[in-house]
């Protein structure tokens, strides 16, 4: 019995030695290299990295978008960015903290993390923050958001121009100021090339329910509007899978939607250039631009890149393609400026191009 | 005095295996564990330093890993709780965020009170809605017979959207998508006030109200006519109702108490942590943790304490195998082997097989000799 409890314990420090004779190596090597390394590059060296809410990578959504900006910078400045996927929300603050504590600049993408920042901020004052779509008052976090109102502009425009029926619909997610934006930039975009055209304007109350967006934009179909844009997360899917079913266009949101329908019936998709913003916050740092609190914080425009509209599905016709970029322009140089608010829409006067 | 001492020491020992059985099987699994970690082309080294210096790297960490233990602590006593009564309380989740629905209006309506009433009505607040929202359960499961589990995982979707509903109307903080923030009043004293070591963590005296808890359930399932009650319903309803046992007053009960500790834990994280309800976009997790918690701990309160600890360190040390490279699921790969390992009681089972084995082998021997 012994000689066997004896085999026994010599197979397990056999595998123990195994295991610590695998990874040993492995250990050392970076840690030897490191300081190694440190001396010879010149260059300051940039350490960041980005924490996502809950749904994390793979959302093919603001937080893969935010990441993609993140590796661009990461790539060009030769920095390996650190990632951290949050699991509930609780835990934004320590997940912050974590990351502040491993890196100098810490993103983070969403209005989710508003409270969290602030407290962490205060926390780590050393260290410097950038949240994107919200708005963080404090020194060391430099906010961006966007002007959703200029690219939903955009498609209005192309709505306006590509309606038979004369009526439009859009289907807002919750009934806030961020998506009034949204609802709007359009409703002045349509005004503008089509002043007869009828908005229809619905609101689902929820951000996550296909089923509610597909039976909004259902209704808005019966009603008569044959394009119609949402601006509701991931009730757009039902959107759009109704405009699947019966055959009129949907516009898509924040990212190209053309993929999402079957029968290529999205028309166009506002986006929201998360990435650019986050290029713009690790340019910021690495330029000694940096600039955080309310005051300083950027509102991405068409100007800057951070809103526009796409084009997957490749269904919006050349002359109206060019009378979309003749309203751009004239919104770059200033000639046009577009209501965000729905008081600014009441005083806002249709401009037209030819 | 003799026997006294043999008592004692047989307690002692039984208490000893019982520890050792799950804690041999988490050591193992944490070895399958790092045999993975490594197949994936990671150091498993690098990834367990990581992972304890995340969760308890310095007296801020540990706070953080205690913050989350007080939530699994008392969701866990909860599953365990229902569980001795033979009932499966999926439910926990629901009951979690119902408590923590009613502790933020209670927070935040009741201005103006002393702090230990305000905090005391608060925290009572999400007990009583996690225990009504329980005792639904229980009540349809007695009276009509519906099956606790599919009742309970019903629940917990009408308490996510009626949660989000409430917070997108009532409690709603004007143009943002979560609740009002609770009085200054109701808030759980954090150590932060009082110890700069614990500065940067929002460790509050929850986790001593959850170890308290723990206890009273102890002694409730173990030291009073209730407890027993409720046991010897789980053990066995029939004999029970033979033996004079009220069933049914006793899996409502059941249900009520385990929901007060889940909606007690929804309470203490919005009293203690968040102090506002955010709008839900999915479930939050911490009832099925405590489902894990659980079954780690054997179903035994005491246990409950310190498996819930031990899925405390593996969710906050998470974060930092993370920004080590480590993917995220790795975590919730180890969690689930320990899972397995300690389910399937596997330690115990090679043991007792071993020893069989022992016994013929030694009677064979014996028998030889003859």
């Amino acid at each position: 019995m012994t000689k066997r409890n004896i085999s026994l314990l010599l197979a397990l420090v056999m595998v123990l030695s195994l295991l610590a004779g695998c990874s040993k190596p492995a250990e050392q090597t970076p840690a030897e290299q490191t300081p190694a390394e440190t001396p010879a590059a010149e260059a300051p060296k940039y350490s960041f990295g980005m924490v996502t809410d809950v749904g994390g990578i793979g959302d093919k959504s603001f937080n893969d978008s935010a990441w993609a900006g993140i590796e661009k910078a990461g790539k060009e400045l030769g920095v390996e960015p650190k990632l951290l996927q949050s699991t509930k929300q609780d835990d934004y603050t320590p997940n912050l903290g974590s990351m502040a504590q491993s890196v100098d600049l810490t993103l983070a993408v969403g209005f989710l993390f508003e409270d969290a920042m602030k407290t962490t901020a205060d926390q780590y004052g050393d260290k410097k923050f950038g949240v994107i779509d919200t708005v963080v008052d404090k020194p060391n976090v430099m906010s961006i958001t966007f002007k959703e109102h200029e690219g939903s502009f955009l498609v209005g425009l192309i709505a306006g121009l590509t309606t038979k029926t004369n009526t439009v619909g859009f289907v807002g997610g919750m009934d806030f100021p961020t998506i009034h934006k949204f609802e709007v930039g359009y409703i002045a975009g349509v005004k503008s090339v089509n002043p007869n055209a009828k908005v229809i304007v619905n609101y689902t109350g929820a951000f996550d329910n296909p089923d509610k967006g597909k039976e909004v934009a259902l209704a808005q179909h019966q009603q008569g509007a044959d394009v119609i844009f949402h601006a509701s997360g991931s009730c757009g899917i039902g959107v759009i899978q109704a405009a699947d079913e019966k055959g009129f266009w949907a516009i898509g949101v924040d990212q190209d939607q053309a993929k999402e329908s079957k029968n290529n019936k999205v028309l166009c998709s506002m986006i929201k250039r998360v990435d650019t913003a986050t290029y713009t916050v690790i340019q910021a740092y690495v330029n000694n631009t940096f600039k955080g609190g309310a005051a300083n914080a950027l509102e991405l425009g068409l100007k800057d890149e951070g809103v526009g509209y796409s084009d997957g599905g490749n269904n919006v016709p050349a002359d109206v393609a060019a009378v979309v970029e003749k309203y751009k322009a004239a919104i770059n140089d200033g000639s046009i400026t577009i209501p965000s608010t729905r008081e600014e829409l009441e005083t806002f006067k249709p401009v037209e191009i030819k | 005095m003799e026997s006294r001492m043999d008592e004692i020491k047989s307690t002692l020992r039984n208490t000893i295996k019982e520890i050792l059985y799950p804690l041999t099987a988490i050591i193992v699994s944490f070895i399958v564990g790092g045999i993975l970690v490594y197949a994936f082309g990671n150091n498993p080294f690098a990834a367990y330093k990581a992972l304890f210096l995340g969760a308890l790297g310095d007296l801020n960490k540990l706070g953080e890993t205690l913050v989350t233990t007080t939530t699994l602590i008392l969701t866990g006593l909860s599953v365990a709780f229902a569980y001795r009564c033979g009932l499966f309380n999926i439910g926990a989740e629901g009951q979690y965020i119902m408590g923590s629905v009613a502790a933020v209006w209670v927070g935040w309506a009741f201005q103006g009170l002393p702090s230990i009433l305000h905090v005391t009505i608060t925290l009572l607040a999400g007990a009583l809605a996690g225990g009504i929202w329980a005792g639904i359960v229980g009540w349809l499961k007695a009276k009509v017979g519906s099956h606790e589990v599919i009742n309970s995982i019903m629940m917990n979707y009408i308490a996510m959207n009626l949660s989000n509903y409430l917070i997108m109307t009532a409690l709603n903080e004007p143009g943002k998508a979560f609740s009002y923030e609770v009085a200054p009043t109701a808030k759980l004293w954090r150590f932060a006030e009082s110890f700069e070591q614990f500065k940067y963590s929002r460790l509050h005296i929850g986790i001593i109200i959850a170890i308290i808890i723990a206890f009273i359930a102890y002694y409730l399932l173990n030291k009073t006519i209730t407890g027993y009650e409720i046991r010897a319903v789980g053990f066995n309803p029939s004999a029970s109702e033979y033996g004079g046992i009220n069933v049914k007053r006793n899996i409502v009960l059941a249900m009520v108490i385990s929901g007060l500790f889940s909606g007690l834990a929804g309470g203490i994280q919005t009293a203690g942590v968040q102090y506002r309800v955010n709008n839900l976009f999915g479930l939050t997790g911490y009832g099925f943790d405590g489902i894990s918690v659980a079954l780690v701990a054997n179903n035994n309160p005491i246990g409950v304490l310190l498996s819930a600890f031990l899925f405390g360190v593996l969710q906050k040390g998470g974060p930092m195998m993370q920004i080590e490279g480590i993917p995220k699921e790795v975590v919730g790969i180890i969690q689930g082997i320990i899972l397995l390992f300690v389910a399937s009681n596997f330690v115990r089972i090679t043991v007792q097989r071993y020893k069989e084995n022992k016994e013929i082998k030694s009677y064979m021997k014996k028998e030889e000799v003859k």
